[in-house]
């Protein structure tokens, strides 16, 4: 039910963290290793963050070899999060994905701000990975989509299994006194609180438009944020900017969430899924 | 171990024009010099890291300097106010390349002493990099140091380390280290990069406290990677401490 948004924790620096999680989501792995962007990478915000990694990573030969059986041995279903430059390296990685048992779910991350993008369509991202492996896909899509909806639509089409909502979006901060950008990629991906009406919106269009299993994510701090996003149509929800400054957030937002349920009489979260379109007669579009 | 906890303020006090910030220790442990806090700053998305500098029974003290939303949100916190203290983190000084017995310093003669290497440890810090000093000189039984600041407002700071030779702008560190035989000398040093790297010319082996924007402190966010001969290297977990070449 509460997962890490990928690149937002490292749980070999953090077992206790990532044990406290109901599954462990990778930082984005390429075909080859990644340095990243260079520096700065992260600046805050009046409401949460920018960041620049940039896709920093082994690749997924060091993945393989030497993290994932460590990964394995933390005993929390793992997700792996692949990421790249063409829909055939997304393909590529799901290949040699799929045999590995350590692996729960793939998520495919469609959506980096801050790298450049495959030149294929996220559909056509999934419908060239899906052939590669019979886990499940789960595609990370941007809130920036032009037609959020119908990208999720085509990615449904193609054959995910589920969709992750949302990735950061792109923002700029200046320098106080220089006004030049403050990162070192200028751009960076926008995260925390300031994403969350943002995300909301995001899960409950996607929500309607394919009725897919959403993993909600987008500053998400408090049992509250959770529930939110559930009632919005989420059915597991992911922990991003909020790990950074309270890596106790796993524990203590599972114990918010279920005073929140508990004080409206449900006794699952799952209960609380799609609450939020209950009334509704407007379409969304 | 590092743990994170909600200590109540026990003081904020004007060190120059710096603030000394003083909280309940709680059941942190203070770590070892050169490691960092991340400091939840009231108000603000993310936590400030800030380098522990005194470590008084009971308490945990932190230098800093209010530049930024999150270093003026944690100089006005007022006593009585709690805040999300996370560590000790990182790696900090390593002492025991001193030979120095850094668990027993009430055995050893004041002014410092050469280790069992027969290096003498030197401290070298500029501006708020003196931060973490009065605790590694406290660790160090008061090795002799040597502090840069930007005026003689700045220069108050150098009260809180025993044994320093200080020296204000437009003068730097530099100039009396180099006036030093620096073999004998095994340096400490923290402060502003250029004068991080004018210190590796003069002492190649020197261990050096770096700094960056940092969101989490304990590795998950990617975001404190500074180049340091042309390798990225994520500073709360590689560092802030690192061996120079």
């Amino acid at each position: 039910m509460i997962l890490n948004a990928s690149g937002c924790l490292d749980a070999l620096e953090a077992p206790e963290v990532a044990r406290a999680l109901d599954a462990f989501v990778t930082k984005t792995v390429t075909p080859l290793p990644r340095e990243g962007n260079r520096p700065v990478r992260i600046a805050e915000t009046e409401a949460g963050m920018l960041n620049s990694i940039g896709l920093e990573n082994p690749g997924i030969e060091s993945l393989l070899a030497e993290k994932l059986p460590r990964l394995a041995e933390l005993g929390v279903p793992l997700w792996v999060s692949v990421g790249g430059f063409a829909a055939s390296d997304y393909a590529e990685l799901c290949a040699v994905l799929d045999d590995r048992p350590e692996v729960t779910a793939i998520e495919l991350n469609l959506s980096c701000p801050n790298v450049d993008e495959a030149p294929e369509s996220a559909a056509e991202i999934v419908e060239a990975a899906r052939p590669q492996t019979r886990k499940p896909l789960y595609a990370k899509l941007s809130p920036a989509a032009a037609d959020l909806p119908e990208t999720a639509r085509a990615v449904q089409a193609a054959g995910a299994d589920g969709l992750s909502l949302v990735n950061t979006i792109k923002g700029l901060a200046l320098d106080e006194r220089t006004l030049e950008p403050k990162l070192g990629h200028e751009l960076g991906g926008y995260s925390g609180s300031g994403l969350k009406p943002i995300a909301l919106a995001a899960v409950y269009r996607c929500y309607r438009a394919t009725g897919l299993p959403i993993v909600g994510m987008g500053g998400i701090s408090t049992g509250r944020d959770a529930l939110d996003f559930l009632a919005a149509g989420a059915s597991r929800i992911a922990l991003g900017t909020i790990l950074f400054g309270d890596p106790d957030a796993p524990g203590r937002l599972r114990r918010e969430l279920a005073e929140e349920l508990e004080a409206r009489g449900l006794a699952h979260a799952t209960d609380a899924t799609g609450l939020a379109h209950a009334g509704s007669t407007i379409p969304v579009a | 171990m590092r743990r994170r906890e909600r200590l109540r303020v026990v003081a904020n006090e004007a060190v120059g024009p710096y603030t000394l910030l003083r909280v309940k220790r709680g059941g942190l442990d203070p770590g070892s010099p050169g490691q960092f806090f991340m400091l939840e700053a009231p108000d603000r998305p993310l936590p400030r890291p800030m380098s522990l500098c005194q470590a008084p029974p009971g308490e945990l003290s932190f230098l800093l300097e209010a530049v930024g939303p999150g270093t003026q949100a944690l100089a006005s916190a007022l006593p009585g106010d709690e805040i999300h203290v996370f560590g000790p983190l990182g790696n900090g000084y390593r002492l025991d390349v001193l030979g120095a017995d850094s668990a027993a310093p009430a055995r050893r003669a004041r002014g410092g002493s050469a280790g069992a290497s027969g290096r003498t440890p030197l401290l070298v810090g500029g501006g708020i990099g003196v931060a973490p000093f009065p605790y590694l000189s406290e660790r160090l039984n008061g090795p002799p140091a040597i502090l840069g600041f930007r005026s003689d407002h700045h220069a108050e700071a150098a009260a809180l380390v025993p044994n320093a030779e200080v020296v204000v702008e437009p003068t730097l560190v530099t100039e009396p280290l180099a006036d030093l035989v620096t073999q004998c000398y095994k340096v400490l040093a923290c402060g502003p990069e250029p004068m991080l790297g004018a210190v590796r010319e003069l002492a190649p082996d020197a261990q050096l406290a770096w700094e960056a924007p940092m969101a989490c402190g304990y590795g998950a966010c990617y975001g404190c990677s500074v180049e340091i001969d042309g390798v990225l290297q994520r500073l709360c977990v590689a560092g802030p401490v690192l061996e120079a070449a």
